[in-house]
């Protein structure tokens, strides 16, 4: 069992001019076997909550605490908070040219369990890894993310949330720019390693976005609306349903992007 | 990683990709700076006529990044009558000539090539003979063509003169290894036949005190393809102008290097890929390292495509990672079209430290900070080596480049 306490968590982002503050008061416990939609217009800071979570260079939490059953999250590096058990599935998955990703998935791997999975058991676990997530083997002897498609990206971020088992996952529009096919494909790479999680410790998922079409298929326990840098209001998953139908109005005061 | 807020891209130059559809313009240091559209070095006349070539003064824009006070005099005219070994490897059925005199002379040009500057005039004229590496129409070998030059004194500079001619649809793999200390004028001469395939590979090894001045032109046939690199890590002073022209529509080449500059030396390409003929592809990819006081690299990417090059297909990508602080990297692409009935044109430089988003990626996978900066660097000369395709070339130079690595501890 392990929970992710954020405390008051005020962020700036770095510019070349002032720090501007992005996140002003972040309150958010999530736990094992919760799975906790995080929904919000664009530009109210949910994507600066994951990047700051992951400990992004580009961001100053200035004031605040986050805890991963216990221990102080803002304390640690950026390796450090993953290999704690915290993962980041990335809005724009970075290009890492000249790397293969098998020798990717395998060090991250070794990083994160604390010693090199056995080659046989590693090679039979990647194939059907991928075969789960429809990705073609050919992938992996390709450099990091280069030259994938926008839907490739975000399935090869949840192939790498299924190897490296967190303990909390944080999905930043892991919907966005994919098509209804993708979209199920990617939601049933969550909802497998959610059941196969909870088979053991269980898995934490913050579930980062500004539509409520994935939460068809990943269904979220807690809904939190986004607005401002903090959390406005939450409820259950009829608070999706309620921002299905009227948007963000109530919450921003004016008539945001349909849903 | 900290949570540290230093960006990690030292210098200005902002990652840069981009199309062009008319004009060109490069980047110094940071800056953009307009390629001027006409009279432009980029219509080079080359000419066998030492007249043409007066002592170059430094400020010519083709000898403004390159120190002549380390030349030693051969843009000048120190007398070029040293001696390199040069020593041919190569299968049974490829014609190994070593021609002297009136047959040397007579075949220099065979690629369409002209001097462009003083030491390449000088070196026309003074090169002692003509080594000939002939591959006859039709064959393909597995097995490369192996050359070596090899020099044992810097004392007297040295020209050699060398041409590598493959037949009609044959296909083959040429090397030439670099060793050893000189000061050196070297051409090389490529022609590449209708359909045929060529993997060419000059590798720099030279030792601390070597200066050489390289050039080298390739003639892509018609549907032929042609793999240029040039791995240049070893010398004092290293100079390679690299230029292609094309004899027919379909020709291809891509032109790959590595460098690798440690402290006081001075590294520089210049590439100049002239599409005169419709329906011709080029790519270039050069990817370099700098580290300690006063490294030096220069890399030049000219490309031209003229009014007939309807259908041409460019792009020329050079990136440089800067080390340690006290080194120096300029790039400079240049694009100029003179038509606008093309496929694709365009160019990407940059400049800096390790790219920070690479590295906050595999951080975020738990990957610790040393292996993560090791695989970023790893996979930056990665890039080119998976493309050069020649298995002991390959690993000869991943084992220098991880010795120079181990220099500054990554």
């Amino acid at each position: 069992m392990a929970t992710l306490q954020i405390r008051d968590l005020h962020v700036s982002v770095i510019t070349d001019e002032a720090p501007i503050e992005i996140l002003r008061g972040v309150d958010l416990t999530i736990s094992s076997n919760e799975t906790h939609a995080i929904m919000g217009p664009n530009g109210s800071g949910k994507s600066t909550l994951a990047y700051s979570l992951a400990g992004h260079p580009k961001y100053r939490v200035t004031r605040g605490s986050v805890t991963l059953d216990g221990e102080d999250v803002l304390g640690m590096t950026v390796d450090a908070r993953a290999r704690a058990g915290l993962f980041l599935a990335m809005q724009y998955p970075v290009e890492v040219p000249g790397v293969s990703t098998s020798n990717f998935l395998r060090t991250a791997a070794t990083a994160v369990r604390g010693s090199a999975p056995p080659v046989r058991t590693w090679v039979k676990e990647v194939k059907t890894a991928m075969t789960d997530l429809d990705i073609d083997p050919e992938f992996a002897e390709r450099s990091v993310n280069e030259g994938f498609s926008g839907g490739e990206k975000k399935r090869h971020e949840i192939l790498q949330l299924s190897l490296l088992k967190p303990k909390i996952a944080i999905l930043d529009e892991t919907d966005s720019g994919l098509d209804v096919d993708a979209l199920r494909v990617v939601a049933e790479g969550v909802n497998r390693y959610k059941t196969q999680s909870a088979e053991g410790e269980g898995v934490g998922i913050m579930l980062i976005t500004h539509y409520t079409r994935i939460l068809r298929y990943i269904h979220p326990d807690r809904v939190h609306v986004f607005a401002g840098g903090r959390i406005v209001e939450s409820g259950g998953p009829d608070l999706a349903d309620e921002l299905e139908s009227s948007g963000y109005v109530r919450f921003v005061g004016a008539p945001a992007a349909a849903l | 990683m900290s949570a540290s807020t230093t960006p990690l891209l030292i210098d200005g130059a902002p990652r840069h990709d981009d199309q062009h559809g008319l004009n060109g313009h490069s980047h110094v240091g940071g800056r953009t700076v307009r390629s001027a559209p006409v009279e432009s070095h980029l219509h080079p006349i080359g000419s066998a006529d030492l007249a043409h070539h007066p002592v170059p003064s430094g400020h010519e824009e083709i000898w403004r990044f390159t120190p002549l006070r380390r030349l030693r005099g051969l843009h000048e005219s120190v007398p070029l009558d040293g001696d390199v070994t040069v020593d041919v490897t190569a299968p049974d059925s490829v014609r190994v000539s070593h021609l002297t005199g009136a047959e040397a002379l007579a075949i220099r040009g065979i690629s369409g090539y002209l001097p462009g500057d003083r030491p390449a005039a000088r070196a026309w004229h003074d090169a002692e003979q003509t080594v000939l590496v002939d591959v006859p129409p039709g064959l393909e070998f597995t097995e490369p063509v192996a050359i070596s030059v090899h020099g044992d004194s810097i004392q007297a500079a040295t020209a050699t003169h060398l041409v590598v001619r493959l037949g009609a649809q044959a296909q083959a793999t040429v090397t030439v290894s670099q060793t050893g200390s000189v000061t050196l004028v070297d051409t090389t001469e490529i022609v590449v036949g209708e359909g045929a395939r060529l993997t060419f590979v000059a590798m720099g090894e030279w030792a601390d005190d070597a200066v050489q001045l390289a050039y080298h032109h390739v003639k892509v046939g018609r549907d032929a393809t042609v793999k240029h690199v040039s791995l240049a890590f070893g010398g004092d002073l290293v100079r390679v102008a690299a230029t292609a022209a094309y004899d027919g529509p379909g020709g291809d080449i891509d032109l790959l290097g590595l460098y690798f500059a440690d402290a006081g030396q001075h590294l520089e390409h210049r590439l100049f890929v002239d599409h005169a003929v419709p329906h011709c592809r080029s790519r270039a990819l050069y990817k370099g390292a700098l580290q300690g006081k006063s490294a030096r690299t220069v890399w030049i990417g000219d490309v031209l495509i003229r009014k007939a090059a309807e259908g041409t297909d460019t792009y020329e990508m050079n990136r440089n990672l800067v080390l340690t602080a006290g080194a120096r990297a300029d790039s400079v692409p240049n694009l100029e079209i003179e038509t606008g009935e093309i496929v694709g044109a365009g160019h990407a430089s940059a400049t800096g430290r390790f790219d920070d988003e690479q590295l906050f990626y595999l951080l975020s996978r738990g990957i610790p900070a040393e292996v993560a900066k090791r695989l970023v660097v790893r996979g930056f000369f990665g890039e080119v080596l998976q493309r050069i395709g020649v298995g002991p070339i390959v690993d000869h130079a991943a084992e220098i480049i991880e010795r120079e690595l181990a220099i500054t501890g990554m």
